[in-house]
């Protein structure tokens, strides 16, 4: 068996297009398509309940409701195209380039966070929406926007922190490219989702 | 357990005993940090085998109750939790995992010629969070356990229940990464760590069945963890999405629950056939029957699975339209299995068969999921399903597929692979006899259950009207032949560890590549990578003159 070890190699089929990468980098794939499925979840729960409800109130005012939220968007869109540079420069091996890129994506993520947070309060201060009532009736409304947007936040979060360990970690010498690469690839899903949010949640909620 | 696993030190010749994974290294921390998906297999084997016989304790409290028409022996809700946890132990800590976790966390990377899955870490980490959801379930028993049912339907659990079900869902929640992890390390390594030469189709059909699988635990199981979020949401802090009070809705329950649940059914069932690819390959001496058409029926399985979750709602008040849609869908799940069952059989045809205990349990399981296939139809009938919707007769159904495919699939794998996990033989007779013990059992347990369905007796009552007895009766009796079918494999499976006889490199006469390695395989399975040069199961058949 061992002696045509050689011809054997051009049946190897563990390699070929579209799978020619690296192991991490497919398992954050699969991770990605699965934790999709948790946001088409939480989506398609949100729409189901809404098209039920004759009376879904749309509330958000195009100042300052949607031009805070947009601005919301552009911070973390910003964030994915220095998340792109971190990748690039990785690519051409300067680490010091990457932990910059890498800490100006992180200082953007967490801009976002705190801007959804002062959005937050602001809901359930000074418009006294919480997730179990709401001065419009009904309450599934808050429900679903802090459910959402929660769950949003919370993988925002989690990236910010996986980010910090990466450029820690390649600021050290550790980590090669295919380590930034797949924690990028995180990073722009969770952009991804936040441009399915942005539209359900607050664009089709503008008060008419 | 270790020094239950390990060899005796008295072995014969000690000096000459081969190292291999078991006895690499000794102690707690050798087991407990072991990046060897065989010592994890094992940690696997040991875990559920323990709740297996949780749940089981639970499904002789129902049983023991339901031999009389009365409400005796305990009092509805005691009766309530102890289906219930029967329940969601079996299906959570023991029929998910079972045969992946286990079977194909050992064989997956020898099958296919690699020192170990993609993610060694990554593979002990989901035993370890398989354990932490497994001791929140522990928590949830101790302190009053849950009476919702293992479905868990709102509004009762979100809104009226008393019982721990905050906990449990967050067992489940917690399970749920444990099935996710281990769906993306095979996917990854059946992708990527295939050994020279093994080509897609030459791989074992065991390893296409644990591949459909790993996609519906990749794609189904996030599904039910956001469920079960919004579930503890609603219940602990009162977000309303299942409470119509509130403007949610409980049929979104449902259907967020079945998406994954239905899927799950497959996650418990498929790899069980993979198994049973095998043995009857093995023990017909003849190459399986229609590769292709095996391998692609798993696929094909995994993919109607995502869309007959409906079916499980016929009566809920969703569309009728949708009804039909889904009705249909499920009819179409009959064709790839039955393909299954056909391929099997024409496999056998001609074969020479021997009666090994593993093909007995294959035997068992062509012929029992067949039952229970059948009678999937009957439940996919829109008409038929309302007069069969919650009775014995769904009991029965599920638990052929459940029991009668899975846990004898599951039985005979193991059985199989026993020599090659442990080095050592079981006792033959012993075998053999706990295996039709089992088969009878069954049987005997479950057949009843149809006909008490198909007369109108409904499931998750403590008591029954009388004229249902005899059948109750006959089941509790079943149950009990059914449990002495469990112990006796169980006592000479322990007692092969240290005292059957040693097992050579291929007891069977088998082919595929974990045969190729020694009897337990050393650390890093194979000392070269082996190159894959022939299509999976040539065997040579035997002439008769």
């Amino acid at each position: 068996m061992a002696s045509d070890a050689k011809t054997a190699t051009s049946l190897w089929s563990g390699g070929g297009s579209p799978y020619a990468i690296g192991s991490k980098k497919f398992g954050m794939w699969l991770f990605i398509v699965s934790d999709m499925l948790t946001f088409t979840a939480l989506l398609v729960a949100y729409t189901y309940l809404r098209m039920s409800t004759a009376t879904w109130p749309t509330p958000f005012a195009f100042s300052p409701s949607i031009i805070f939220s947009t601005v919301m968007t552009l911070v973390l869109l910003s964030s994915s195209l220095t998340m792109v540079m971190a990748v690039h420069s990785m690519s051409h091996g300067d680490r010091g380039k990457t932990v910059k890129w890498i800490l100006a994506t992180m200082v953007f993520g967490s801009a976002f966070v705190i801007l959804h947070m002062m959005e937050w309060m602001h809901l359930i201060r000074d418009e006294k929406v919480t997730p179990f009532s709401n001065p419009w009736g009904e309450p599934l409304f808050g429900a679903t926007f802090f459910g959402i947007t929660g769950l949003h936040m919370t993988h925002v979060t989690i990236g910010v922190i996986y980010l910090g360990i990466i450029a820690a970690g390649v600021g050290r010498g550790k980590f090669t490219y295919e380590d930034v690469e797949v924690s990028g690839l995180y990073w722009h899903f969770v952009d991804l989702v936040w441009m399915f949010v942005f539209p359900l949640i607050y664009l089709m909620s503008v008060k008419m | 357990m270790n020094a239950a696993l390990a060899p005796p030190p008295s072995a014969p010749t000690p000096s000459e005993t081969p190292t291999h994974y078991l006895n690499a290294s000794y102690g707690f921390r050798s087991w407990l940090l072991t990046l060897d998906h065989k010592r994890i297999a094992l940690l696997y084997l040991a875990s559920i085998t323990l709740f297996f016989f949780i749940g089981g304790f639970y499904a002789v409290l129902v049983r023991l109750e339901l031999v009389t028409p009365a409400g005796d022996l305990m009092s509805a809700e005691n009766y309530n939790t102890a289906f219930t946890l029967h329940g969601v132990v079996m299906i959570f800590f023991f029929l998910i995992p079972s045969i992946p976790a286990v079977l194909g966390n050992f064989l997956i990377p020898i099958m296919i010629g690699a020192r170990d899955l993609a993610f060694p870490k990554l593979n002990l980490l989901s035993w370890y969070i398989y354990m932490v959801g497994g001791m929140v379930a522990a928590y949830a028993l101790f302190t009053g356990g849950v009476d919702t049912g293992w479905t868990l339907y709102a509004p009762y659990s979100s809104t009226y229940s008393n019982s721990n079900v905050t906990a449990t869902a967050i067992a489940a929640f917690i399970t749920g990464f444990s099935s996710i992890l281990t769906g993306l390390n095979f996917v990854v390594t059946i992708h990527k760590m295939r050994a020279p030469g093994l080509t897609w189709f030459r791989l074992p059909l065991f390893v296409w069945a644990h591949y459909a699988t790993s996609v519906i635990q990749v794609l189904g199981t996030p599904v039910l963890a956001i469920t079960l979020v919004l579930l503890i949401l609603e219940r602990s802090f009162g977000f309303g999405f299942f409470d119509p009070a509130r403007g949610g809705d409980p049929v979104l329950f449902q259907h967020l629950f079945w998406f994954y649940s239905h899927p799950a059914v497959y996650i418990m069932i498929l790899p069980s056939m993979g198994v049973i690819s095998e043995l009857v390959t093995c023990f017909s001496r003849k190459k399986v029957f229609g590769y292709g058409f095996i391998a692609m029926s798993s696929v094909a399985i995994a993919v109607l699975g995502f869309l007959v979750w409906g079916h499980h709602m016929f009566v809920s008040g969703q569309s009728v339209y949708a009804g039909m849609v889904f009705s249909i869908l499920s009819f179409m799940v009959g064709i790839p299995s039955a393909i299954k069952v056909f391929n099997w059989t024409a496999t056998m045809y001609k074969g020479s068969i021997s009666y090994s205990t593993p093909m007995i349990y294959a035997f068992g399981f062509i012929g029992l999921f067949t039952i229970g296939g059948l009678t999937g139809l009957f439940l996919a009938n829109l008409g038929l399903d309302i007069h069969l919707h919650d009775t014995y007769f769904v009991v029965a159904h599920f638990h052929y597929i459940m029991v009668g495919g899975a846990v004898m699939g599951y039985l005979g794998g193991i059985h199989y692979w026993w020599p090659k996990m442990t080095g050592r033989l079981y006792p033959e007779g012993w075998a053999r006899f706990s295996a039709l013990v089992l088969f009878v059992g069954f049987n005997l347990t479950f057949f009843p259950q149809f006909l008490l369905g198909y007369m109108g007796m409904p499931r998750r009552y403590h008591a029954y009207p009388e004229e249902f007895q005899v059948l109750n009766v006959m089941s509790s009796a079943g149950a009990s032949i059914l449990g002495v079918g469990y112990l006796i494999p169980m006592i000479y499976l322990f007692w092969s560890m240290r005292y059957g006889r040693l097992a050579p490199e291929n007891p069977w006469g088998a082919k595929g590549l974990e045969w190729t390695t020694p009897s337990p395989p050393t650390t890093f399975n194979f000392d070269e990578t082996p190159v894959v040069t022939e299509e999976a199961y040539e065997y040579v058949k035997e002439e008769k003159h």
